[in-house]
């Protein structure tokens, strides 16, 4: 067995787990350690270990969504819920809170906080995602961009 | 009136998107907002001519003290009447004028409409700042008005030559509104002007007003714009730069001569010695012109410089009279203004050289042209010459040092205005007549297909014209509305009685010295031609204008060379230094020391610490980037496991989770930059470059450390914090105070960071793709040579990394281009 498969199963089955810990990350954040921003962040790091078993073509196969629409949806989330409490004439940002029973879970805290903070989390994830993409690649063999952009730093850009 | 408003933009919008499938009914949609001012204004007439206003008050931004404050007196009534009257009859006309089909229809007659509700705003703002903002809109619908036809590289600059002008006067202005709105201590237009307030910055402040209404009315030096802006649709030419829009700046002066021209010494020379100037020099323009429209626009510049003048002096008995030459003017201008477009559209030019012989069926274009000359020329039974009297006889009786002088300025101008009303209607109508065969006839083929123009083609611009004729002949019917115009500019004004006949009086003397100076400048046309053609050893102003720009971009290009050398070093070095020198010069001068801390708080922050700064010396002195980004990473780590070891969790786990992504991704980085550094920091063998950065690193750390101390020891307010910490669980539900922090209470803040990190990630993909693509190419170029290798250098596609930073475009064409090239 290559040690390349090892380290593609290990990282197999750890993805998912770390992939839920960042979302508890993100639920739990309002009374616990964490939040959107770290939970993006460990959500983040799930995918770097993708990366590492697999490179780029098994980053770009976690999600059929593109990394910027990701980075999109998760901006216009939290540009949404802050401009959310303007429908109901209350200011920018004005948080709201609600209180559920559920039959099996028990009562629920839920705040207008909450759909930012998954925005926040997006947002992160995407940027995570389209660094990946941007330079996530392997660099070409014969000329990689680097060394192009240093020949044109110094000869400037006619050939 | 704020409904009136809500009405222009949503008709405009609505035509603008769907113009194109409304064809040549936008238009009807277009008029319905025009034709709504008018029916409102009517039903307010009674009130106002009894010197009442309409106000209306709307809260927008109370903190800023802005509210919507819109206001109908007697002054803005005029304003509405010539902004909705003039535009009802330009939408007529732009029926006839425009062609039927097209998406630029819809989208010209939207803007149109937008215009007018702007103008319409601004002449009913009753707050500084709610007028400044209509005033810009105007300018933006002018700039898509004048670059219509987009295609055409000369609309695009003249719109942005006019653009350029009037939004940097309209900056000027806004920090005049300013500057006069903090003296009087309110942005409310009336309340400021019934009580002004005086001083230096005052005196600042209305220069800097001034100069925005210049620019606004062009106004020399700033005149160059409006006869650019005639390459716009003649029906936008007719409305915007010779009847609305221009008016604008004379609008602001009218309102804000009466206050401060006699309490604030340079108003009136400056003021009235531009409008002089632009008077004078304007018309002789006028008088050079071969193109009908642009002698007509030069017009316009000398007449709007009558009217800053009339404005400017300020008197009531001025200002009154300036009320009628605005009406009057708006006329006749706008009429003549059709009838260079009825030409132009009936038979193919507007050059009074090439003009045809027109015969019958244009008896009405020529009745319609005479009338508004006449009316520009200043003869009499024609309302421009009611006009005229009043004011030479409100300059006759103003009181202020030098009125004659400004008297016979006006005089000398409007024996010009005379001699190129003439010119228009010779050079249109009686020359084309007269003229000889032209033995060039082959060269130029003479414009014989002049169809006849339409009657309702010509009936908007013959309503105007019946309109100066019967107010000339029975001017005592606008003596009301005048009235109450003057009255609500100057408290004091007194009612005017409009007459044809005021008896032999020095105004009738002058009005005959006009004709007469103006027939003799027309029998001595030749003559006064050849002078006049010196003129154009004269640097215009779109000649200064270009100059400005270029130097601008010249300048820009010098400064930047010297900013911005390309050298990542130089930058990081320059931010770094600055951002700790200026701090620490501060903490220098003025902090105390408060002692130094205590050294350890706990025993397990001395192995963290040692780890800290022994990777941080590390990164600093090895030799491969690798190895720099990972013993940074460590520096990171041993951040979080100090927060550990203070008991702050959160803050650790957020530290830990950005160490392990940003070293990740730096790696990746990495992999594209050469493996070790040309230069390590600290073994470099250049002496400068070395003292330098250890000057610069131990700057920073000093004022960093030093900070720190000082910011933390010294707290003379209740720290924020712990207001936060207590109200994170009752106001924000949640017992993180991090959290509630990011996401509550400092919710914009982490708003405008997730936005920016939007903005980081877009341009990394974009930074690595232009490295990606010059790869691209120079593979392609590689191949190329493989195909045909006897290719000299130099004849192979030009392998331009930079090339991606300039041309954005598809990712497909550097590699297509070279095998197109080189195919044998």
């Amino acid at each position: 067995m290559r040690p390349q498969a090892i380290l593609e199963l290990s990282v197999r089955a750890i993805f998912h787990a770390v992939l839920v810990g960042s979302i508890y990350l993100l639920f739990a954040g309002h009374n616990q350690p964490g939040g959107g921003f770290v939970g993006g962040l460990v959500a983040g790091a799930a995918v770097a270990l993708r990366y590492l078993a697999g490179g780029i073509d098994e980053v770009r196969s976690l999600s059929r969504f593109q990394p910027w629409t990701i980075l999109g949806a998760g901006l216009f989330t939290a540009g949404c819920t802050a401009g959310a409490p303007l429908l109901v004439g209350a200011p920018v940002l004005d948080s709201g809170y609600l209180s559920v029973s559920l039959p099996v879970i028990g009562s629920v805290k839920a705040t207008a906080a909450l759909p930012f903070d998954i925005g926040v989390y997006l947002v992160v994830v995407g940027l995570v995602l389209m660094v990946f993409e941007a330079f996530g690649d392997e660099p070409e063999d014969d000329a990689p961009p680097g060394v192009v952009i240093a020949n044109v730093e110094e000869h400037g850009v006619e050939p | 009136m704020l409904a009136l408003l809500a009405l222009h933009a949503v008709l405009g919008t609505g035509a603008v998107a769907f113009g194109s499938r409304l064809g040549r009914r936008a238009l009807a949609v277009g008029v319905i907002g025009p034709v709504v001012a008018l029916v409102w204004l009517a039903a307010q007439l009674g009130r106002l001519l009894d010197g009442g206003s309409v106000d209306e008050h709307v809260s927008w931004v109370p903190g800023l003290g802005i509210a919507l404050d819109l206001r109908l007196d007697g002054f803005a009534a005029v304003m509405v009447l010539l902004v909705s009257g003039v535009g009802v009859a330009v939408f007529a006309y732009a029926a006839r004028y425009l062609p039927a089909t097209g998406e630029a229809l819809g989208r010209l007659i939207g803007l149109l409409t937008l215009f007018s509700g702007a103008m319409l705003g601004v002449v009913l703002s009753d707050n500084l700042l709610v007028l400044y903002t209509f005033w810009e809109l105007t300018s933006i619908t002018s700039y898509l008005l004048i670059g219509n036809d987009h295609t055409k590289a000369r609309a695009r600059a003249a719109a942005l030559q006019a653009l350029l002008i009037t939004s940097a006067g309209g900056l000027a202005m806004l920090a005049g509104f300013v500057l006069v709105g903090q003296a009087a201590g309110t942005f409310r237009l009336s309340a400021l002007l019934a009580d002004p307030p005086g001083g230096t910055a005052v005196t600042v402040g209305l220069v800097l007003v001034a100069v925005g209404a210049f620019t606004k009315s062009a106004q020399y030096p700033f005149h160059s714009w409006l006869p650019g802006a005639m390459v716009a649709p003649t029906p936008v030419s007719a409305y915007l730069h010779s009847a609305t829009m221009v008016k604008a700046g004379v609008y602001l002066i009218a309102r804000f001569a009466p206050a401060f021209a006699a309490t604030t010494t340079v108003w009136r020379p400056l003021v009235v010695g531009v409008g002089l100037v632009t008077m004078l020099a304007g018309g002789l323009r006028a008088m050079r012109q071969h193109d009908l429209k642009l002698l007509l626009a030069f017009g316009t510049v000398s007449q709007l410089g009558f009217m800053v003048v009339m404005f400017g002096v300020g008197t009531p008995e001025a200002v009154t009279a300036g009320c009628v030459l605005l009406v009057a003017h708006a006329a006749f201008k706008a009429a003549l203004f059709m009838v260079v477009g009825i030409l132009d559209h009936e038979t193919g030019t507007r050059d009074l050289r090439e003009l045809p012989a027109l015969g019958r069926g244009w008896g009405l274009t020529k009745a319609v042209a005479l009338i508004s000359a006449a009316s520009m020329a200043g003869l009499p039974l024609f309302l421009g010459f009611i006009a005229k009297e009043e004011d030479y006889g409100a300059l006759a009786d103003a009181r202020f040092s030098a009125h004659n002088l400004v008297l016979a300025g006006t005089v000398l101008g409007s024996m010009i205005s005379f001699a190129y009303s003439a010119r228009f209607l010779w050079g249109a109508f009686v020359a084309p007549a007269r003229r000889p065969p032209d033995p060039f006839a082959d060269a130029h083929p003479p414009v014989d297909h002049a169809h006849t123009p339409a009657f309702s083609f010509v009936l908007p611009a013959a309503v105007l014209a019946a309109f100066t004729l019967v107010m000339g002949l029975f001017p005592s019917l606008l003596d009301g509305l005048i009235s109450a115009a003057g009255r609500s500019l100057d408290a004091s004004a007194h009612g005017v009685h409009l007459a044809l006949w005021h008896g032999l009086e020095l105004p009738l003397v002058l009005s005959g010295v006009t004709i007469a100076g103006g027939c003799a400048l027309v029998a001595a046309a030749r003559p006064i031609g050849r002078v006049l053609a010196t003129g154009a050893r004269v640097p215009s102003g779109s000649d200064v204008y270009v100059a400005a720009l270029r130097g601008l971009n010249e300048g820009a290009t010098r400064l930047t060379g010297v900013v911005q050398n390309g050298s990542l070093p130089v930058y990081t070095g320059v931010i770094l230094f600055t951002a700790a020198a200026l701090p620490g010069a501060v903490l220098l001068t003025s902090g105390s020391w408060p002692g130094w801390p205590r050294a350890l708080a706990s025993p397990a922050q001395l192995p963290v610490a040692v780890l800290i700064v022994g990777a941080a010396v590390g990164a600093a002195a090895v030799g491969r980037r690798f190895s720099a980004a990972l013993l940074l990473g460590v520096v990171g780590y041993g951040m979080a496991a100090l927060f550990v070891v203070q008991g702050a969790p959160d803050l650790a786990l957020t530290q830990a989770a950005i160490e392990t992504l940003s070293t990740v991704l730096f790696v990746l980085v990495l992999r594209r930059l050469p493996d070790r550094f040309e230069r390590r920091p600290l073994r470099s063998r250049l002496g400068l470059g070395r003292g330098l950065r250890v000057v610069v690193a131990g700057t920073v750390s000093v004022t960093v450390f030093a900070f720190m101390i000082m910011a933390s020891s010294s707290r003379p307010a209740r720290p924020v914090s712990a207001e936060m910490v207590e109200r994170a669980l009752p106001d924000g539900h949640g017992r993180n105070v991090v959290n509630v922090i990011l996401v509550d209470f400092r919710g914009l803040d982490t708003l405008g960071e997730i936005t920016v990190l939007a903005a980081a990630a877009i341009g990394a993909v974009a930074l690595a793709r232009v490295g990606r693509r010059a790869a691209a190419l120079a593979e392609a170029l590689a191949e190329a040579r493989g195909i045909a290798p006897d290719l000299p250098d130099g004849v192979g596609p030009p392998a331009t990394a930079g090339g991606g930073l300039v041309d954005g475009g598809g990712d497909g064409r550097p590699g297509s281009a070279p095998s197109g090239e080189v195919a044998p």
